[in-house]
C-alpha cells in the first residue's frame, strides 16, 4: 500500500502539484489561523486534505503502473529525462514485500534520475545524424568523441598482408579452436602480455622496457580504471582528480565503486597545469570533511587539454603521494599521439629515480594509440603485487575476446610496423591539428597550446552570452542544433572556467575541416552580433 | 609491506573471491598434473570443468567457409575501421538481432526475444554480477536454492556486497525446488533483518542437469510477485538440453501468466555453453524492466564484448540453418555422451540424478561414504583427486546439504578420455568391493561408524583392521 503523502513529500511532478497546492494552501491559512469555527475550521479543511491525497495519489498511482507504452527502442536516448514513465516507480518509498512498485539498486535509481551530460546527449545526437559528406551533407558533425580514424588505411593495409585466417595471424597458424574459442586466462595470454610491454615501450619513446609479468588485461581501459578503484579504495572514499578531466571519468570510477572524485582545479593562467598547492589545498579541504583520499587520477597526456605534465611536475606529485601515502592512477593511454617534438615523460621513465614504486599504477589501452576502441583492449600496469594479484582476480568481469588477443599478439609483434604506423600516426595527427587550430584562430578563437590528444581546448568565451556554466551550454547547444557540429563544452569535463570547448579533429579528414569552420563561423558570427 | 596492505581496500583483503573453496583444490591438483594421452597418461583428467567441447568442429567449419564475417580477412577487411571504432555500448543491432534470434531458437522459437532489451557482460560472469549491480545494494540479499554454482557467491557478491541466502532442496524429491523451502528461507531471512531482494535459479541447473518444469516456473513466478522480489533465470546451459527434450524457459511461461509483474522478471544467457566459446566472452543480460536494461546499458561498458567478435556472430547467428543444425547436433552429441557415461557408471552400481541437460551429471557416491558427513565426503573426494587421478566436484562446493554427490563433467574431453576415467572409476570402485568381501569375511559387525578412512588403504592393500564396508546393510539402511 503506498504510503500517506505529507505535504512535505514532492510526488513526481513537483510544479504542477505546488501550483495546486497553493491554490489549496492559501485559502486554508485563514482557517488555520482560527478563524473558522467547526464547519470551516475542522470538517472543510479535512475534506479538502482527503480530496488533495486523492488527486495526488492519482497521478502518483498512474506512473506506479504497468507503462503502456512499448519499451524504450534502440535509439532510445541516454538523456534520462525522456525516459518511459516507468523511471517514475525508482521511487525508493518501496519497501521490502510491500505491493508498491518495485525497488532496483540505488545505482540504478541513481542512474534514472540523473540527467545526462552534454557529453552523452552530443553523442546521442549525432549517432541519430551523422554527417557524411555524400550521403548526409547536413548531417552533424562529430567533434565530441575523441576517436582516430587517421590510420586505418595502415591497418588493413596490414591485415590483407599478413592474415592468412580469420582471427589468427601471420605466423600461419591453423585456426585452432582452442586458441580462440576455449577459456583462456582471464587476465589475456602471456604472449598478448609480451607483445604489449613491446608496444607500450616503443611509445613510450623506448626509454623503458615494461614487465609483462606486472601487466594486467581487461576488457578495455573503462574496466582498468574501475577494477583499480575497487582495489585501492572503499565505498565513500575518494580520489583527487584536475580538472578538467574526461567525462567519462564520472561513471567510470563512481558508477559501481562509490568512489568519489575531488576536482583539483586547474587555471588557463597555468595553461591548464596541475600544480601541486592546488592538489594540497584540495586534499586538505577533503580531510576537513572527514573524507579519506585514497589517491591521486591523472591523465598524461591530458584529456581534454592535451598537454603533458612537465618532469618536474610529476616529480612534485610523486612526492606529494609518498607524503600523504596515497596511489596514483595515471592514465597515459594518449602516450602515442605526442605529435609535437616536447618530451613526453611517462610515469615508467620518471619512477626509474627514486620512489616508492608500490604505490603507481598506469592505465594503458589500445584505443587511442592504435585506433582499435572496439576491440576492448586495456592494461593495468602496476609495480604493486598485491594491487596485481587482486586486479588479476576481478578481471574474470572483464576479459578480453581470445580471437582479438590472438590478432592483436601477431599485429604487435610486428615491431617494423608498428614502428611505421606510431611515426605515420603522429604525423598525420600533427597536420590535423595544425589545420583545425589554424582554422579556428581565423574565427578568433584561441586554443591552448597542446602536444598530444586527437583534439585542442578553445577557448570560446567570447561567444557565450553570460559568462556561466548556462551561457557556456547556450552556446553548445546553438553549435550542436544550429551550427549541427557536436563539441564537449568544459562543464561537462568540470572545467572552472566557462567557455572552453574540447573539439576532437581525428575522425575528420583535411577537406572537411572548411566545412567545419564556415559551420561555426554561422554561429560564431551570430552569437558576436548579439554581445 | 605491512604499510602495503593497509594501502589497499577491503575488497583486497577479504576472501569473497572463494579461492578458498575445495572446489579450486582440485584444479590445483589438475593444472600441477594435468593428464595427456601421450604424454602423461597417469595425469589427473579434468572433470570438474563445465566446458563444452564437443560440437567445435562445427564452428571451425562454419568460420573457414565463411571469411567475410571476419573483418582481417580480404573478403571482410573492408568493414574493418567500422568495427573496429564501433564501441557504443548498445551493441552492433545486427549482433543484438542475431542473438534474440538465436535465443529465440534455442527456446523451440516459442518466445521472440527483443533485441532492444539484450544488455552486453563480460561474459555470464560479468552478466551475473552485472544484474546484481542493477537490482541489489550491499548488504541485500538474493535467495539461491542449493546446491548451487560455486562462483555465485564470488560473482554474485564480491564487489556488489550482496549476499547469499541458499534454499535447500535435497534428494528426496530429487532436489526440486518446493514453495516451502523458498517461503522459509524467506521468512527467516526477514526475520534475521535481511533484505531479500530477488532469488536467482540456474535452469539448465548447475550442478544438477535437471530442467524446471512449467508447473515449477509458474510457482515460481507466483512466489516473486507475491513478495515483490526479483527473479534472476540463469539460463546459460539452455542448448545443453538434450534433443529428447525440451527446455521451458521462465519467458514462455511469464507470457502465460497473465498479472505477472514483468519487471521483475529477467534472464542471463551466454554462449560459453550453449555454443562452447567461453573464448568470446559473450554474457547477456536480458530484462523485462526498462530501469533495469537502462541502468545495466551503461554498466555493460565494463564488459562490452569486443566488436570483431560481435561482427563474427552476428554473421553465423543469423545463418539460421547453421544454427538449427549445430543446436541439433550438439545437443545430440551431448545426450550421447551423457549416455555413454551414465551406462559405464551403471554397470558398477553408481547412479546419477537422472537429468536431461547439462555437461555434467550429478554422481551419487553416497554409499561409498564412510560417514555421512562433509568430512566423510572430503575424504572420499580427496582419495578420488589422489588416487583415482580425476578432478570431479564434490558437492560441499556447491553448498549442498547433502554430502555424497559429486558433479562430473563429460563434455571437455574427447571419447578415449572419457574411456579412460570411467576405467579408472570401475577400477577403484573394484578394488574397494574387493577388500570390502575380504574384510566382511574376516571381521564382525563394528557398530562405531566412525572410521578413518586413508588414502595409505591402498596402499597397505588389504587386512587393514579399520576396513568398513559400504556395503554393509547398517550401511545401505540408512541410504
Amino acid at each position: 500500500m503506498t504510503q500517506p503523502q505529507t505535504r512535505d513529500e514532492q510526488p513526481t511532478n513537483p510544479t504542477r502539484q505546488k501550483s495546486t497546492g497553493m491554490r489549496l494552501i492559501v485559502p486554508l491559512q485563514g482557517i488555520v489561523q482560527g478563524r473558522g469555527g467547526l464547519i470551516l475550521g475542522t470538517l472543510i479543511p479535512c475534506a479538502l486534505f482527503y480530496f488533495f491525497q486523492l488527486y495526488t495519489k492519482r497521478n502518483r498511482g498512474n506512473s506506479s503502473n504497468t507503462p503502456s507504452n512499448p519499451p524504450s527502442p534502440s535509439s532510445s536516448s541516454p538523456n534520462l529525462a525522456e525516459l518511459p514513465r516507468t523511471s517514475s516507480r525508482l521511487s525508493l518509498f518501496s519497501r521490502v514485500g510491500s505491493s508498491g512498485p518495485v525497488s532496483v539498486s540505488g545505482r540504478a535509481s541513481l542512474i534514472a534520475r540523473e540527467n545526462d551530460s552534454p557529453y552523452y546527449i552530443g553523442l546521442e545526437k549525432v549517432s541519430k545524424d551523422p554527417y557524411d559528406k555524400e550521403r548526409n551533407p547536413d548531417g552533424i558533425i562529430q567533434l565530441g568523441l575523441s576517436e582516430n580514424r587517421l590510420c586505418f588505411d595502415l591497418i588493413e593495409k596490414w591485415m590483407v598482408e599478413n592474415v592468412r585466417e580469420a582471427m589468427v595471424g601471420r605466423d600461419g597458424e591453423h585456426l585452432s579452436i582452442n586458441g580462440i574459442a576455449a577459456y583462456q586466462p582471464f587476465d589475456g595470454l602471456m604472449e598478448l602480455k609480451v607483445a604489449l610491454a613491446g608496444f607500450m615501450s616503443q611509445v613510450m619513446r623506448k626509454v623503458v622496457s615494461l614487465d609483462p609479468s606486472q601487466i594486467v588485461l581487461t576488457a578495455g581501459a573503462t574496466p582498468a580504471i574501475e577494477i583499480l578503484c575497487f582495489c585501492l579504495a572503499d565505498h565513500g572514499n575518494a580520489f583527487l582528480i584536475p580538472t578538467p578531466y574526461y567525462p567519462g571519468f564520472d561513471r567510470d570510477v563512481r558508477l559501481r565503486t562509490g568512489v568519489e572524485l575531488i576536482p583539483v582545479h586547474c587555471r588557463s593562467a597555468d595553461n591548464f597545469l596541475l600544480s601541486v598547492t592546488a592538489l594540497e589545498q584540495a586534499y586538505n579541504q577533503a580531510r576537513k570533511r572527514g573524507v579519506r583520499v585514497r589517491g591521486i587520477l591523472i591523465s598524461n597526456p591530458s584529456n581534454p587539454v592535451g598537454n603533458i605534465l612537465p618532469r618536474e611536475t610529476l616529480h612534485n606529485i610523486l612526492v606529494f603521494a609518498q607524503e600523504k601515502n596515497i596511489h596514483i592512477i595515471c592514465d597515459e593511454i594518449f602516450a602515442g599521439s605526442v605529435y609535437r617534438g616536447e618530451e613526453f615523460v611517462s610515469m615508467p621513465e620518471i619512477l626509474m629515480e627514486e620512489f616508492d614504486k608500490n604505490r603507481v599504477h598506469i592505465i594503458y589501452g589500445l584505443s587511442k594509440d592504435l585506433c582499435l576502441p572496439g576491440f576492448r583492449v586495456g592494461v593495468i600496469y602496476s609495480y604493486n603485487k598485491n594491487v596485481l594479484a587482486l586486479a588479476k582476480r576481478l578481471t574474470r568481469f572483464s576479459s578480453i575476446s581470445a580471437p582479438s588477443q590472438r590478432l592483436l599478439i601477431s599485429m604487435l609483434s610486428d615491431t617494423k610496423f608498428i614502428e611505421e604506423f606510431i611515426k605515420t600516426n603522429k604525423q598525420r595527427i600533427q597536420k590535423l591539428h595544425h589545420s583545425f587550430v589554424d582554422g579556428l584562430k581565423q574565427l578568433g578563437i584561441q586554443c591552448i597550446e597542446s602536444s598530444a590528444g586527437f583534439y585542442c581546448w578553445a577557448n570560446m568565451s567570447e561567444l557565450i552570452s553570460s559568462y556561466g556554466e548556462k551561457g557556456e551550454l547556450d552556446l553548445w547547444d546553438k553549435l550542436l542544433n544550429i551550427a549541427k557540429v557536436n563539441v564537449t563544452p568544459g562543464s561537462a569535463c568540470h572545467c572552472i572556467e566557462p567557455g572552453w570547448f574540447r573539439c576532437c579533429f581525428t575522425t575528420l579528414a583535411l577537406e572537411d575541416i572548411p566545412v567545419v569552420m564556415k559551420r561555426i563561423r554561422k554561429v560564431a558570427e551570430t552569437c558576436k552580433s548579439l554581445s | 609491506m605491512e604499510r602495503n596492505h593497509q594501502l589497499l581496500s577491503q575488497i583486497a583483503t577479504n576472501d569473497r573471491h572463494g579461492e578458498n573453496s575445495p572446489y579450486f583444490d582440485g584444479w590445483k591438483a589438475y593444472d600441477n598434473n594435468p593428464f595427456h594421452p601421450t604424454n602423461n597418461p597417469d595425469g589427473v583428467i579434468q572433470m570438474g570443468l563445465a566446458e563444452n567441447q564437443l560440437s567445435a568442429d562445427l564452428i571451425v567449419d562454419w568460420i573457414k567457409k565463411h571469411p567475410e564475417a571476419s573483418i582481417c580477412t580480404p573478403e571482410g577487411v573492408h568493414k574493418f575501421k567500422d568495427i573496429a571504432s564501433f564501441q557504443d555500448y548498445h551493441g552492433l543491432p545486427e549482433f543484438r538481432q542475431a542473438i534474440a534470434k538465436f535465443m529465440g531458437r534455442v527456446r523451440g522459437g516459442r518466445v521472440t526475444f527483443d533485441p532492444d532489451r539484450i544488455v552486453m557482460g563480460g561474459g555470464a560472469t560479468g552478466a551475473n554480477e552485472l544484474i546484481m549491480f542493477c537490482l541489489a545494494d550491499p548488504g541485500d540479499a538474493f535467495l539461491v536454492p542449493s546446491p548451487y554454482y560455486p562462483a555465485f557467491y564470488r560473482d554474485l557478491g564480491w564487489r556488489t556486497g550482496v549476499q547469499i541466502v541458499p534454499v535447500d532442496c535435497d534428494s528426496s524429491n530429487n532436489f526440486q525446488i518446493t514453495k516451502a523451502a523458498l517461503e522459509a528461507a524467506y521468512d527467516k531471512a526477514r526475520q534475521d533483518g535481511i533484505n531479500v531482494k530477488g532469488l536467482i535459479v540456474t535452469n539448465p541447473s548447475n550442478p544438477l542437469g535437471t530442467t524446471l518444469d512449467r508447473e515449477t516456473l509458474k510457482c515460481l513466478l507466483s512466489f516473486i510477485n507475491e513478495k515483490n522480489i526479483h527473479i534472476v533465470c540463469d539460463e546459460i546451459y539452455a542448448a545443453t538440453i538434450f534433443s529428447s527434450s525440451n527446455f521451458i524457459s521462465i519467458s514462455e511461461v511469464v507470457e502465460e501468466i497473465v498479472d505477472c509483474n514483468r519487471d521483475l522478471v529477467h534472464i542471463v544467457s551466454s554462449l560459453s555453453k550453449d555454443m562452447g566459446l567461453p573464448g568470446f566472452r559473450v554474457g547477456i543480460v536480458y530484462s523485462y524492466n526498462d530501469a533495469v536494461v537502462n541502468c545495466g546499458r551503461k554498466m555493460s561498458s565494463f564488459g562490452l564484448v569486443s566488436s570483431q567478435t560481435q561482427y563474427l556472430l552476428a554473421s553465423m547467428l543469423s545463418d539460421d540453418e547453421f544454427v538449427e543444425n549445430f543446436l541439433a547436433v550438439s545437443s545430440k552429441r551431448i545426450e550421447k555422451r551423457h549416455s555413454v557415461f551414465t551406462k559405464g557408471l551403471e554397470q558398477i552400481g553408481i547412479s546419477c540424478l537422472e537429468s536431461n541437460a547439462g555437461v555434467y551429471v550429478w554422481m551419487n557416491l553416497r554409499h561409498l561414504l564412510q560417514e555421512q558427513t562433509n568430512d566423510g565426503e572430503m575424504a572420499l573426494w580427496r582419495v578420488i583427486i589422489n588416487d583415482v587421478k580425476l578432478n570431479v566436484s564434490p558437492s560441499s562446493s556447491f553448498h549442498c546439504v547433502e554430502p555424497g554427490w559429486f558433479r562430473v563433467c563429460f563434455a571437455n574431453m574427447d571419447d578415449e578420455t572419457l574411456e579412460v576415467a570411467l576405467k579408472r572409476i570401475h577400477a577403484f570402485v573394484g578394488e574397494r568391493k574387493e577388500r570390502e568381501t575380504l574384510s566382511a569375511k574376516t571381521k564382525c559387525w563394528k557398530k562405531n561408524l566412525r572410521l578413518s578412512f586413508s588414502s595409505r588403504i591402498f596402499e597397505e592393500g588389504i587386512g587393514s583392521p579399520i576396513a568398513m564396508s559400504p556395503h554393509s546393510p547398517l550401511v545401505r539402511a540408512r541410504n
